[in-house]
């Protein structure tokens, strides 16, 4: 294994696209988000303590059977449909065979030449609106191995450990690996479609809700394949699999690099070795790892322990039955509905706040008021705290069915903007609903003209210099005196009454 | 009453302990005494857990003496064969590279032989990871046959069936991948079946051909065979190949013992040319008992067995091949390290345990595995092997349209002497000749004693085989064969045997 660090030399951007045209394929690795794992009744709760989750099955001890996980098969069907794949009516597992200390029985349980999905296609939409088409090869399931920490060496690597221990938990937990056709046509756009098409399946995943998606734990991670050939050429150059790209920026960054330094390695007259690269997140480089020659051999065959899963048609289509639309379609439909710009509707989304103004929609609140509530208020103490908005909607058990009751009070004319953060201190409080806070804290809005009306003479009184100006029209100072009326009410009062009254007397 | 005891069959067994006229204490206790005697010379066990055996007695005793319903085979101990895991009793398959490992969990049939209340004795002798046919092969040493200690008691279930043949268990556990049940029957004078694929859970069962592997019962009678049948058989949920269906009438069937009118059929491949005369001679003889009995004979051919055994030299070391990788060092069992290594990588390890821990045919079948499965002879080898399985299936579906049951002797020849094949590998292959189909077609088959070959005076083995989840077939016909032969010889066939040099004893 070649643990070299030297800096390989690239050419540059514009050179390579005018030399090259590249051709990508990727593999995406999802971890289901099953209560147990794939082929043994052990838990896949994230960041338990090492080997605490195990069992005679998936730790490969000798004598124990596998058994399917038939939510997870169910997953995997459902992922194929999403993606536009057929399903297989009869498939069988396969034992993928070779030597790794993390992985218990030294074979891993996978999918060979009968995958559950083959042949689909996703549609990705780039920022300008550009739809680049990306076609699915396959979706098969199969189980994750341990993890191997090396302890002891300077880098953490297995180069230099004084030894290396295994966590098993990992072992047995679902996968499904999609993997694309390779995509041609994609030139100087391929970084951004290879980005494109890993968040555009994230958040496929995220609304099937068959996985977290969280590429940070790895429970989704990508593998980006890379080959150059001279422009106006059909044979395929030798291609490169760059390992551990696990962010949607470093799958962009990752195409971009490779396609350069095959590029620089091209254009120097060398060839690319095919090999397997690691993508080091830090200095935006790969190394090269495993060499991949033909003579590497799994010895795939069916794996006798299990029996062929087979689907029914009705299963398969209660299946697509119960599919949610798809993620791109729903954000065009709600943007519509609820009449949010491009920029609104981006925030939104990127925030993780559509399926909670969605809700909060559902629950009464318009559109608008539902976004200020969760983008404004909630957003700044969400960030107070460091963790997103779901995260803290979660953690506070905040829900859409209480910002809606809030801004039920607030249109109705009951409370303005400032009582309902009042209120809605209570209600992180614990001090019950939105109305309950407000029935105890005594909020409420001041009705009696009078006390408005008095409140308001007297802040003209003692304000001439402004009334004057308003009385000159320059209605923007009314601002200035309806502060001080709310002030004068001690918050109770009704500001855009305030202004009615005010405008009324300085006869404008 | 020690000797007298551990001669009973396991059904009068189970009818002493119920009228209690003897403890499961003193039953189990009679059964150690025994093993303490002759183990010595037959080398069955590999592990005697005297002490689990008893409690598991005394559990019995003291549920009976509450009056609490109890399993028929309460308290009637048993021996298991050491491919079985067993919670807190060292499993090692014959290997070394299992030596000292004790299993975290019981195997299913394991379960169910505790639930049942049986004393589990200890673990007997195997050939490495069962490839064999001797017990040869295994790292500790052969067992040797109780008719004559120079011989083999066959493979690889030797340990199982030299225990019950020496009268040291009434019962046992064993695992018949291409005949590991059968032969060592045959070759010891006893009976055992391979159930139908999937008729009894594989869990625990530590794997040697997945596709192949069927544990099963070992017993001296054919109405003992099928009582311990019942025991261990039915729907497992661990293991994916196990069938959902009702555990066949296999006691019913052995107590009816009636064969009138059933077809009988003699498949002409599996006799004749290639089998020892006096076994010959002793299939025919029990055949005219059947058809005395009431029986059809008919003959049927079935051309594609004589691929059977060329199909199971690549299947099994191909399954084997992957299912023995998991032995590597790295979680439990042997683990040696690389001599001069001192810096030794995770890999080296691996290979320098496996290198120690597998003896020779467990490596040269792991060699050939790996060869057949390789990419670029995958369809030449594993691919071809599949399609003759196939086509055994097939063979085996059309005689069964003519034959409620096939027959064929079970061994070509009696035990051979100890050492006589270790030399010759195909030779040592080709005792399983007739036994192997029924494990590439998935069909339960019997082997019973038909009596003793008059040129070596050594016993002879008759094979039945029935369709898959049909294993009734095969008590009925052995039940009824069993009780002309015994009225014939005037007792069962081990009380001919020789009786066996007993090392000092203390009760
Ligand atoms: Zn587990």
């Amino acid at each position: 294994m070649s643990t070299t660090t030297s800096t390989d030399a690239i050419l540059g951007w514009d050179e390579t696209l005018a030399a090259y045209e590249p051709v990508m394929g990727l593999e995406v690795h999802v971890e289901l988000g099953t209560a147990t794992k794939m082929f043994c009744g052990c838990p896949t709760t994230f960041g338990a303590d090492p080997n605490t989750q195990v069992c005679p099955v998936c730790l490969g001890l000798p004598g124990a059977l596998p058994v399917v996980n038939e939510k997870g098969v169910e997953s995997a069907i459902r992922i194929g449909l999403a993606l536009n794949c057929e399903i297989a009516p009869w498939c069988r597992f396969a034992r993928k065979n070779y030597f790794y200390p993390d992985m218990p029985k030294n074979f891993q349980t996978s999918q060979y030449d009968e995958p559950i999905a083959f042949g689909g296609h996703l549609d990705v939409e780039l920022e300008d609106g550009t739809v680049y088409r990306v076609e699915i090869e396959r979706a098969h399931m199969e189980e994750d191995t341990g993890k191997s920490l090396h302890v002891g060496g300077a880098t953490g690597r297995i180069h230099g450990a004084t030894h290396s221990l295994v966590d098993y938990n990992r072992a047995g937990i679902p996968l499904i690996e999609i993997v694309t056709k390779p995509m041609f046509g994609a030139g100087e756009r391929a970084p951004e479609i290879a980005r494109a098409y890993v968040a555009t399946l994230r958040d496929l995943l995220r609304a099937l809700d068959v996985s977290d998606v969280k590429m940070e734990q790895g429970s989704m991670r990508c593998d980006v394949n890379v080959s150059l050939r001279p422009k106006g050429t059909e044979k395929l150059g030798t291609r490169t699999e760059t390992k551990n790209v696990n962010s949607l920026r470093s799958v962009e960054r990752a195409v971009r690099y490779e396609m350069q330094r095959h590029a620089a390695v091209l254009a120097s007259g060398g060839s690319i070795v095919q090999e397997t690269r690691h993508w080091h997140e830090d200095t935006g480089l790969t190394t090269a790892g495993r060499i991949k020659s033909d003579a590497e051999d799994y010895r795939y065959f069916p794996e006798p322990d299990l029996v062929p899963v087979a689907p029914t048609e009705e299963a398969v289509e209660a299946l697509r039955a119960s599919l949610p639309e798809p993620p791109a379609q729903r954000r065009k439909r709600l943007q519509a509905a609820y009449g949010f710009s491009d920029l609104e509707m981006r925030d939104a989304i990127n925030a993780g706040l559509l399926d909670l103004i969605e809700e909060t929609v559902a629950a009464g609140a318009s559109a608008s008021a539902a976004r200020k509530w969760w983008s404004g208020e909630i957003a700044r103490r969400a960030n107070g705290e460091g963790v997103d908005v779901p995260t803290y909607a979660a953690q506070l058990a905040v829900t859409p069915a209480q910002v809606a009751e809030l801004e039920g009070l607030v249109t109705s004319g009951r409370l303005n903007d400032a009582m309902a953060r009042q209120v809605w201190e209570g209600v992180l409080a614990g001090e019950g609903s939105p109305t309950q806070v407000a029935d105890a804290r005594g909020l409420q809005l001041v009705r009696d003209s009078g006390a408005l009306e008095a409140a308001v003479d007297a802040v003209i009184a003692a304000n001439p210099d402004v009334a004057q100006k308003i009385r000159e029209g320059k209605v923007q100072a009314v601002g200035a005196l309806i502060g001080q009326v709310m002030r004068e009410m001690r918050g109770q009062g009704d500001a855009a009454a305030a202004r009615e009254v005010i405008m009324a007397r300085l006869g404008s | 009453m020690t000797s007298e005891l551990v001669k009973l069959t396991a059904a009068a067994m189970a009818d002493a302990l119920t009228a209690r006229e003897v403890s499961a204490r003193e039953l189990t206790q009679a059964h150690l005494d025994r093993t303490a005697a002759v183990d010595g010379a037959v080398h069955s066990y590999l592990h005697v857990d005297a002490e689990g055996a008893l409690a598991a007695a005394d559990v019995v005793d003291a549920a009976r003496a509450q009056g609490r319903d109890l399993h028929r085979l309460a308290g009637v101990p048993i021996a298991v064969k050491d491919v079985m895991a067993t919670a807190g009793l060292p499993t090692t398959c014959g290997s070394r590279i299992l030596e000292g490992w004790v299993p975290p969990y019981d195997a299913t049939l394991v379960s169910r032989i505790k639930a049942a209340g049986m004393p589990i004795l200890g673990k007997t002798n195997m050939d490495e990871f069962a490839m064999g046919s001797s017990t040869e092969h295994s790292a500790y040493g052969p067992s040797h046959n109780p008719w004559d200690l120079e011989r083999i008691p066959g493979g690889s279930g030797g340990g199982s069936s030299s225990v019950i043949a020496s009268f040291q268990a009434p019962l046992a556990i064993g695992t018949d991948t291409g005949g590991s049940i059968r032969q060592p029957a045959a070759v010891t004078g006893t009976c055992g079946t391979k159930p139908t694929y999937g008729g009894v859970s594989r869990y625990g069962l530590v794997a040697l051909a997945s596709s192949l592997d069927q544990a099963g019962p070992c017993a001296r009678t054919v109405l003992d065979t099928a009582l311990l049948h019942e025991v261990i058989a039915g729907h497992d949920p661990l293991d994916s190949t196990s069938i959902d269906a009702p555990v066949p009438a296999c006691v019913t069937a052995a107590q009816r013992a009636d064969v009138r009118g059933m077809r009988i059929g003699i498949v002409r491949e599996l006799t004749g040319e290639g089998f020892q005369a006096g076994v010959q001679q002793r299939f025919d003889e029990a055949v005219a008992h059947l058809v005395d009995a009431g029986a059809e004979v008919v003959e049927v051919s079935c051309a594609s067995f004589t691929y059977a055994l060329a199909a199971y030299y690549l299947i099994l070391p191909s399954e084997a091949s992957s299912n023995l990788a998991k032995f590597d060092a790295m979680r439990y069992g042997l683990r040696v390290w690389p001599e001069g290594l001192e810096d030794a990588s995770a890999e080296q390890v691996m290979a320098a345990t496996r290198d120690a821990g597998f003896g020779d045919e467990v490596k040269r079948r792991i060699i050939l595995g790996t060869y057949a499965l390789s990419s670029g002879y995958y369809d030449a080898y594993y691919g071809s092997a599949q399609k003759a399985r196939r086509l055994i299936a097939d063979d085996f579906a059309k005689a069964f349209q003519s034959a409620d049951v096939l027959v064929s002797p079970t061994a070509p020849t009696t035990a051979f002497q100890l050492g006589d094949k270790l030399d010759d590998p195909m030779a040592m292959y080709l005792n399983d000749i007739a036994t192997i189909p029924a494990n590439l077609a998935g069909v339960p088959g019997m082997s019973l004693p038909s009596g003793l070959a008059p040129e070596d005076g050594l016993p002879t083995g008759f094979q039945i085989l029935a369709p898959a989840m049909a294993d009734e077939r095969l008590y009925a016909v052995g039940s009824a064969l069993e009780a002309r032969l015994t009225a014939a010889w005037g007792g069962q066939l081990l009380d001919r045997a020789p009786a066996l040099p007993t090392s000092e004893v203390a009760r």
